[in-house]
């Protein structure tokens, strides 16, 4: 079959074009072919990275084009490194990270295990929960501001209720302990169903026999969680974790619609801190520092979570 | 479409001066004053045969997009009614053309507009005859206030029992303070209203522009005279604190639940839907609220900001007319500020909605009393002071955002410690310009 596939190519390639290759061999030929996909990768983004690297030494900024560059050594990586401020910002990031990614595998798995149940309606069910992910976050940043409106806010009227309070006397992007879980609710109302479908698919891979060898073992249904559901899904929610703690990491639009990084510096994530220094303060050398230390910072961590994610996955 | 086109080309031709038409945009903010001159520049299109286009982009994001345009040497904009800090930038960045030759040469002095305006919005650096903006709209923060309120018998009575004095507009901000005060919370006509909605934005101007007009008037300046850059003891004086401190307290007496993130729009919001009883804004938004049918027609009054224990001061707004460096259509942005300048123009400027800045017509015996805020409007302006407008002013600026809005809105530290910290970020941005 590939043979006769190979035939054909040959005697389909043009003469002229097959005198010209006729003297590569393989190994010339196979650089051929992927020479434009490696040219397009260093040009996107190998060089953009060396060059980032390289502004990161310099106190160069883009808005003054006619300024004198100056290479500066270390010191924007001192700067940041022993700036107050930016280690505030990334607390703050590290407390959405974690915050979000929590409770978002919890409730997400718990979803999936719901739906996993098969119920009359599950499919609908199942659409309507993962409805907020197909929505812009920059609509849902917008609207959930209307939502936590103090006076006349949906959110803030259902807790009032709830908890016999003036819904008017509390405001959840406006109070400096508030708001870091406003950001976190947002988010999780978004993202959960994500979480719920890699987990769902997790859930459905595990072969119905495994439960029905347990069954006649006689292992009750929480051992059967523990020692079957749990390990067999783990892999799926491991790489569910990756893949929003990488997304939250870089958290920019959710969060700048609804509260803008404030109060004070509350939910000020590195993110947005990174875009002010570059784009707003115009700071390139100093910004180009922050943004490779926070790419080390993701490649590191990300690096260490895939070596232990393929650990799990052999076991 | 064609036959408007062949007759602007017709009418260019015919006029003196304009060799061909040309196709000019005006790049600004987009609001109600932007809408005027779009009116306005019908007249030039008239008279000139050139095209007038315009590009206005939403405050939070003006300084943002135009700055970037700036930056880049882009040509979309032949003309920039940039915002007063820029003017630094533009003239050091190369951004803005010199306008001295063309000045001299057009018979415009810069000794026929309101001096405040000429020093804030074309002059850099700034106390020197080095023109690069033409002053375009003047403007400065000042107070709004529910008149119809204010003026109800047993509120009158209410007030004067508790305060000792009339509920009328306040002299100082403590006064400011106790109406603010007396208002929050109160049920009128079966809604409850808040005190004040005062400036709280955190991500581009909003509070530096608010917690200015408290700062300026408990003693809080710039650097000296002598020394521009010499802030140390200045700006983190302890007048400048307990003005802070005043700003927060405000903020959290007397300031509607949810309002830690309001500038321009979101105050006039509040203020036009009835919920409070003072609204802090630009002048601009005054022939707004006269023409809203719930606040205007007599029912809103208008203050200056009051003064503190060292003098009254209010933030100046506003913004000159530059011509961008960049563009290819030079002359004609250069014939079009000729024309703007023209005291007919700006009376009808003033008319149709614009803050002129020409003395011929703020000084005009009609004009105090031309509309119910034209008097505040002279008063405001004769008591204005301006954010930086160095190169670096947005390095400035954001520092002077985070550190402000950390203590007002999320408590962080005393007012103290804001100031002090505030003055550690300038000193370093001065460092990096060399200025220091």
């Amino acid at each position: 079959m590939t043979d006769s596939t190979v035939d054909r190519l040959a005697q389909a390639t043009p003469p002229t074009l097959a005198r010209k290759v006729k003297g590569l061999s393989d190994r010339a030929i196979a650089w051929l072919f992927i020479a434009p996909t490696i040219f397009l990768l260093l040009a996107v983004n190998i060089f953009p990275l060396i060059w980032t690297i390289r502004l990161s030494f310099t106190n160069y900024r883009v808005n003054r084009p006619n300024s004198d560059v100056d290479w500066v050594g270390t010191r924007n990586y001192e700067r940041i490194l022993t700036d107050e401020d930016t280690w505030e910002k990334m607390q703050a990031t590290a407390h959405f990270l974690i915050s979000t990614l929590a409770i978002q595998v919890l409730i997400g798995f718990a979803l999936a295990y719901l739906i996993n149940k098969k119920f009359k309606g599950d499919a609908l069910w199942t659409t309507i929960i993962v409805f907020p992910m197909m929505l812009s976050p920059a609509v849902v940043g917008n609207f959930w501001t209307f939502l936590y409106q103090p006076q006349i806010g949906l959110f803030n009227t259902v807790v009032g209720t709830i908890l016999g309070t003036d819904p008017a006397s509390f405001s959840m992007i406006g109070d400096v302990h508030l708001a870091p879980w406003a950001i976190v609710i947002v988010d999780t109302w978004m993202w959960t169903p994500f979480v719920m479908l890699i987990c769902l698919a997790g859930l459905r891979s595990i072969p119905e026999s495994i439960y029905e060898a347990a069954e006649c073992d006689r292992a009750s249904g929480w051992r059967q969680f523990w020692t079957i559901t749990i390990p067999m899904v783990l892999p799926f929610l491991m790489l569910a974790v990756l893949f929003r703690g990488i997304e939250n990491f870089k958290m920019f639009d959710l969060v700048v619609q609804l509260t803008g990084g404030g109060p004070g510096n509350t939910t000020t994530l590195t993110s947005i801190d990174l875009k002010r220094e570059a784009f707003e303060r115009w700071r390139t050398g100093y910004a180009s520092a922050y943004a490779i230390i926070l790419f080390v910072t993701v490649f590191g961590l990300a690096s260490i979570y895939v070596k232990a994610l393929n650990k799990v996955k052999e076991r | 479409m064609k036959r408007k086109l062949i007759l602007s080309v017709a009418a260019g031709a015919l006029t003196a001066g304009s060799a061909m038409a040309e196709d000019l945009t005006l790049c600004w903010a987009a609001w109600d004053p932007a809408n005027a001159l779009v009116e306005l520049s019908t007249e030039f299109e008239e008279e000139s045969g050139h095209n007038m286009s315009f590009e206005f982009v939403p405050w939070p994001n003006f300084a943002d997009r135009m700055l970037n345009e700036l930056n880049s040497g882009g040509q979309l904009c032949d003309l920039m009614i940039g915002d007063s800090q820029w003017i630094g930038l533009g003239a050091e960045a190369g951004h803005y053309v010199k306008m001295n030759d063309f000045f001299d040469a057009n018979g415009i002095s810069m000794d026929d507009f309101i001096p405040a305006t000429v020093t804030g919005y074309a002059e850099w650096p700034k106390g020197t005859p080095n023109y690069w903006a033409m002053p375009a709209f003047g403007d400065v923060v000042g107070w709004t206030y529910r008149k119809d309120w204010f003026e109800r018998p047993e509120l009158q009575a209410e007030f004067k029992e508790s305060y000792g004095r009339d509920l009328a507009p306040p002299a100082t901000l403590a006064e400011l303070k106790d109406i603010a005060e007396f208002f929050q919370g109160r049920e009128i006509d079966g809604t409850t209203v808040y005190g004040a909605a005062i400036y709280t934005e955190r991500g581009s101007e909003g509070i530096t522009m608010g917690v200015t007009n408290a700062l300026y008037n408990y003693g809080f300046d710039y650097g000296t005279a002598d020394e521009p850059y010499k802030i140390d003891g200045i700006v983190n004086s302890p007048e400048a604190a307990a003005g802070l401190e005043f700003y927060k307290e405000l903020y959290d007496c007397c300031t509607p639940p949810g309002s830690s993130d309001w500038y321009m729009s979101e105050n006039i919001d509040a203020y036009k839907s009835g919920q409070v009883a003072m609204q802090m804004n630009f002048a601009f938004i005054w022939p707004g609220v006269e023409a809203d049918p719930n606040v205007g027609g007599g029912k809103s009054g208008y203050f200056p900001n009051p003064a503190g224990p060292g003098g009254q001061f209010a933030q100046l707004g506003g913004q000159g007319i530059s011509v961008v460096n960049y563009s290819d259509n030079k002359d004609a942005a250069l014939e079009y500020i000729k024309w703007f300048s023209q005291p007919e123009v700006q009376k009808k400027w003033w008319e149709v909605g614009g803050y002129s800045a020409l003395n011929a017509v703020v000084e005009d015996p009609g004009f105090a009393s031309s509309q119910p805020y034209a008097q505040t409007f002279l008063d405001s302006m004769a008591i204005v002071k301006d954010f930086w407008a160095e190169p670096a002013y947005a390095d400035l600026l954001i520092a002077m955002q985070d550190r402000v809005h950390a203590y007002v809105i999320a408590g962080d530290g005393t007012a103290q410690e804001a100031l002090d910290k505030l003055v550690e970020d300038w000193n370093e941005v001065f460092e990096d310009e060399g200025k220091i």
